[in-house]
């Protein structure tokens, strides 16, 4: 049985425009905000995980590729990455990260810090990326903050890539932190309540 | 195309991702309000497609009581 394919369903297009369009122009970084929002939104005021289960274009990514590419093994993941300590650990250490993004943006924009043009993998290695903005283009914080989250962006991907080559597609999706996020506030929500 | 198996989800493990629910044929998993995947045991015809595509390996097949 062939299901009807709906806009949404190709939303792994616009993961792969992401990038495309940051590689250019760091600003288009903060569209990803969308992606980190929405997510919660939904799960806060929808009380599902709508946004997993449909609109997600890194998860849709991570199905397609393999699909037309045959470049994931197909083999269950080592339990303890999804493992409970696993996932909210690595939530915790992506939120911490992420509260250094937004501090490193503070200080460009008191002044304490200058403008660094540089896109870090894995939170480790710096890769020189100032082709992707002009100077003055936009106050130097804007600028910080798009570096910054452009590398959260990238990292998490290239992370959820190696992961789905080495095991299952969406073996990333077992402990993506807006994953578990968002299913911790729809448990919190749903307490008590069972399916009928 | 009845089968002898049925695809049970170990709740507790899941972590409602949703990547089972696309491969279904019978659309009989779905995620039960953003909490853990839900199979429906009569819909289901037990072909382990939802098995093979969780990233959490949660889906046990499990033989059908009237049968086992
Ligand atoms: S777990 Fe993360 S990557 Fe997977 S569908 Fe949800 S938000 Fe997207
Ligand atoms: S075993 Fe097959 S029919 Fe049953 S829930 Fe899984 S994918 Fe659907
Ligand atoms: S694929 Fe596995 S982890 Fe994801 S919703 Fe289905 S049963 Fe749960």
């Amino acid at each position: 049985m062939k299901k009807s394919k709906k806009w949404y369903d190709y939303l792994w297009i616009w993961s792969i425009l992401y990038f495309t369009l940051g590689f250019f122009n760091i600003l288009f970084a903060w569209l990803g905000m969308i992606d980190f929002l929405l997510p919660l939104l939904l799960a806060l005021f929808g009380g599902d995980k709508f946004f997993c289960n449909h609109l997600c274009g890194r998860g849709q990514l991570f199905t397609v590729l393999p699909r037309a590419l045959k470049c994931s093994r197909g083999k269950p993941a080592p339990a303890w990455l999804s493992s409970k300590w696993f996932r909210y650990g690595f939530l915790l250490f992506f939120l911490t990260m992420f509260a250094n993004i937004v501090h490193q943006t503070y200080l460009v924009y008191a002044g304490a810090s200058s403008l660094r043009e540089v896109v870090k993998l894995f939170w480790t290695f710096r890769v020189p990326w100032g082709w992707a903005y002009t100077a003055g283009t936009t106050a130097d914080w804007v600028a910080q903050f798009s570096f910054g989250f452009y590398s959260l962006m990238l990292t998490s991907t290239l992370i959820g890539l190696i992961v789905m080559a080495l095991y299952r597609p969406r073996t990333w999706c077992s402990f993506c932190p807006m994953g578990s996020m968002t299913q911790l506030i729809c448990k919190a929500k749903h307490r008590g309540e069972q399916p009928e | 195309m009845a089968s002898k198996f049925y695809a049970q989800v170990a709740r507790t493990r899941c972590v409602s991702c949703g990547a089972c629910t696309h491969e279904c044929p019978r659309d009989a998993i779905r995620v039960w309000k953003g909490c853990f995947a839900l199979v429906d045991p009569l819909r289901c015809i037990g072909c382990g497609k939802c098995k093979k595509a969780c990233p959490a390996d949660c889906i046990d097949m499990k033989l059908r009581e009237a049968d086992a």
